[in-house]
């Protein structure tokens, strides 16, 4: 089994503040993860939970106050590394008086490119992302949409091992979001390693091979989009029709539209309650698994934490 | 060092894109209404006053230019978030500031030489003609420049660890005192405490000297400007410069982007 891409041990970022900024406030807490080579691997987590910390971090635009983290089997401090990794910024923005082709130009000399092989690839990128008709225009006339694609298109330039994606769909419209997913699948038929934030959560189930879930800067989960669901599967759904009337104490549990009832019920008392059901007359239409989706386990997880935020403050008090 | 000149080329592209090197119709038209009135108001030192209005001009302009946009060369960048998608490349932290900083000197130079140039033909049309003496004119310019190059990297250092107006107050502050180094230096040793006669001494070589770029009169009156007070100011600008664009590396090295 080949190396892991990315490698992260015990990550911590706190931020000081207050006036002498003598307190702290912790962004990221101890995180430990790895994204295996290959992978298309998707951060998820509310606003503020730390994904955009953590790419940073792997970035060098912040440095960690505790905890290390290796890139392609390389420290993150080697800038050498940069070499082999793609990167898009959170709502990126860049220099203005630039058009779409100089700009990526003006990256792919950082990368010691010949002036044949620049030129080549910026055609190719701009072809790539939808821009080739915009290549002419300063980024300063780009809508929202545009600069995500011109971002898009810088990070992958290069032909980059890794590529790091933050939020690469925000402030595309269904079209752009649809060409994004089409590229992210297309880099890791490459065999290129993809790891990229979002709070897009169908984006994370359609496209990554495992995701990490991150809420108030601490790692809630890691897995495959299905497994880490099945964790949190629990009961079974029993559609029935009846006419008429009957007392079976499950019909106040169900929910009614018209004829039809909509039963959940726990998986070892299903044989049970179908019995009772069809003792009461009803007509057992289907019968399925319930399966809490990634959106459900997500949001008990926000649920949870703003519980235990609450509850500190509570006590603070 | 190559990456560094990639940033530089893309600063001086910057600079000439967002017009900044317009200032340069404002001194053209000064230069012309001095060239005017300076036949009609001052018969026999046209030279000394074309002279010095120009090299003030052209160190006033280089001045505005230098604090305003060496304020702005990093905190624009962190500000707009420009560097982020920078900073992913392989590109070291100090090659960028070095980079900008050498894109703000390239443009300052371009700025200057033009300036000169205007001078120059100013002069021709007042004196009609140009004296071997007129070369310290050129002289005065190559100072002016090598001030605007100290006060770029001072702005580089301040505004890599505070806000941009107080970066322009520090360094615009440390210039004006920087005009007076001399003067520290040469404090009259009675009033003062042996301690406080060391400190002031030792503060008058730490601080930047800028009254040694001064050579505004000597040009003025095409008098030459000694070899060895060119050699001093260019290798005094070289290390002082080096020292301050070390000291930015190092503040920048550790910062946290927003």
């Amino acid at each position: 089994m080949p190396d892991p891409a990315i490698e992260i041990e015990n990550l911590t970022k706190e931020y000081p503040f207050g006036f002498l900024h003598l307190k702290k406030k912790t962004s990221l807490e101890g995180l430990s993860m790895q994204v295996e080579t290959g992978e298309v691997f998707g951060f998820i987590g509310p606003n503020g939970a730390g994904k955009s910390t953590t790419i940073k971090l792997l970035m060098r635009l912040i440095f960690p106050t505790a905890g290390s983290a290796r890139i392609l089997g390389k420290p993150i401090s080697d800038v050498e590394m940069h070499r082999d990794i793609g990167y898009l910024p959170e709502q990126p923005y860049f220099y203005d008086y630039l058009t779409a082709a100089e700009l990526l130009d003006y990256f792919a000399r950082f990368h010691d490119l010949t002036a044949a092989d620049r030129k080549d690839r910026v055609e190719r990128l701009l072809k790539k992302v939808g821009l080739e008709t915009a290549r002419k225009i300063q980024l300063r006339k780009y809508s929202k949409g545009m600069l995500q694609r011109v971002g898009l298109a810088q990070a992958i330039l290069h032909d980059p091992k890794v590529v790091i994606l933050d939020e690469p769909m925000s402030g595309l419209d269904p079209v752009g979001r649809r060409e994004v997913r089409d590229i992210i699948l297309e880099l890791k038929r490459d065999g290129k390693t993809v790891m990229f934030s979002t709070h897009i959560l169908s984006d994370a189930e359609m496209l990554c091979d495992r995701v990490g879930v991150i809420v108030g800067g601490k790692l809630r989960g890691v897995g495959a989009p299905g497994t880490l669901v099945d964790m949190k599967t629990q009961g079974m759904e029993i559609l029935f029709e009846l006419r008429g009337t009957s007392n079976s104490p499950l019909l106040s549990k169900a929910t009614r539209t018209g004829d039809r009832y909509q039963l959940q019920v726990a998986e070892e008392e299903l044989y049970a309650a179908i019995e009772q059901l069809r003792g009461a007359g009803a007509r057992i239409l289907s019968v399925a698994q319930v399966k809490a989706t990634l959106e459900e386990f997500f949001m008990n997880l926000v649920e949870e934490d703003r519980a235990q935020a609450s509850a500190v403050e509570v006590s603070g008090k | 060092m190559k990456r560094a000149g990639v940033v530089a080329w893309n600063t001086f592209r910057e600079a000439v894109r967002d017009r900044v090197l317009y200032n340069l119709v404002f001194f053209a038209l000064l230069m012309m209404a001095a060239a005017v009135a300076v036949g009609q108001i001052s018969i026999g030192i046209e030279q000394t006053v074309i002279v010095s209005l120009g090299l003030s001009a052209i160190s006033a302009i280089g001045l505005l230019i230098s604090v305003f946009l060496g304020v702005a060369l990093v905190s624009k960048e962190m500000d707009k978030r420009t560097l982020y998608a920078l900073l992913a490349k392989p590109v070291r932290r100090w090659e960028f500031l070095l980079g900008k900083f050498g894109g703000l000197v390239l443009t300052l130079a371009v700025n200057t030489a033009a300036m000169a140039a205007g001078l120059l033909l100013v002069m021709i049309y007042v004196k009609h003609t140009l004296e071997r003496s007129d070369a310290a004119v050129l002289v005065a310019v190559y100072f002016i420049l090598l001030k605007l190059a100290l006060i770029v990297a001072l702005a580089l250092l301040f505004s890599c660890f505070t806000t941009p107006l107080l970066a322009i107050l520090f360094t615009v502050g440390l210039y004006i005192v920087g005009l007076y180094v001399q003067e520290l230096r040469n404090l009259p040793v009675q009033v003062m405490s042996p301690a406080m006669l060391a400190f002031t001494k030792w503060l008058s070589y730490v601080l930047p000297n800028f009254e040694n770029y001064n050579v505004m009169a000597m040009a003025a009156h095409g008098r030459a400007v000694p070899g060895a007070l060119i050699l001093q100011n260019s290798l005094y600008t070289v290390v002082y410069c080096a020292i301050v664009l070390t000291a930015a590396a190092a503040v920048f090295s550790r910062r946290n982007l927003k």
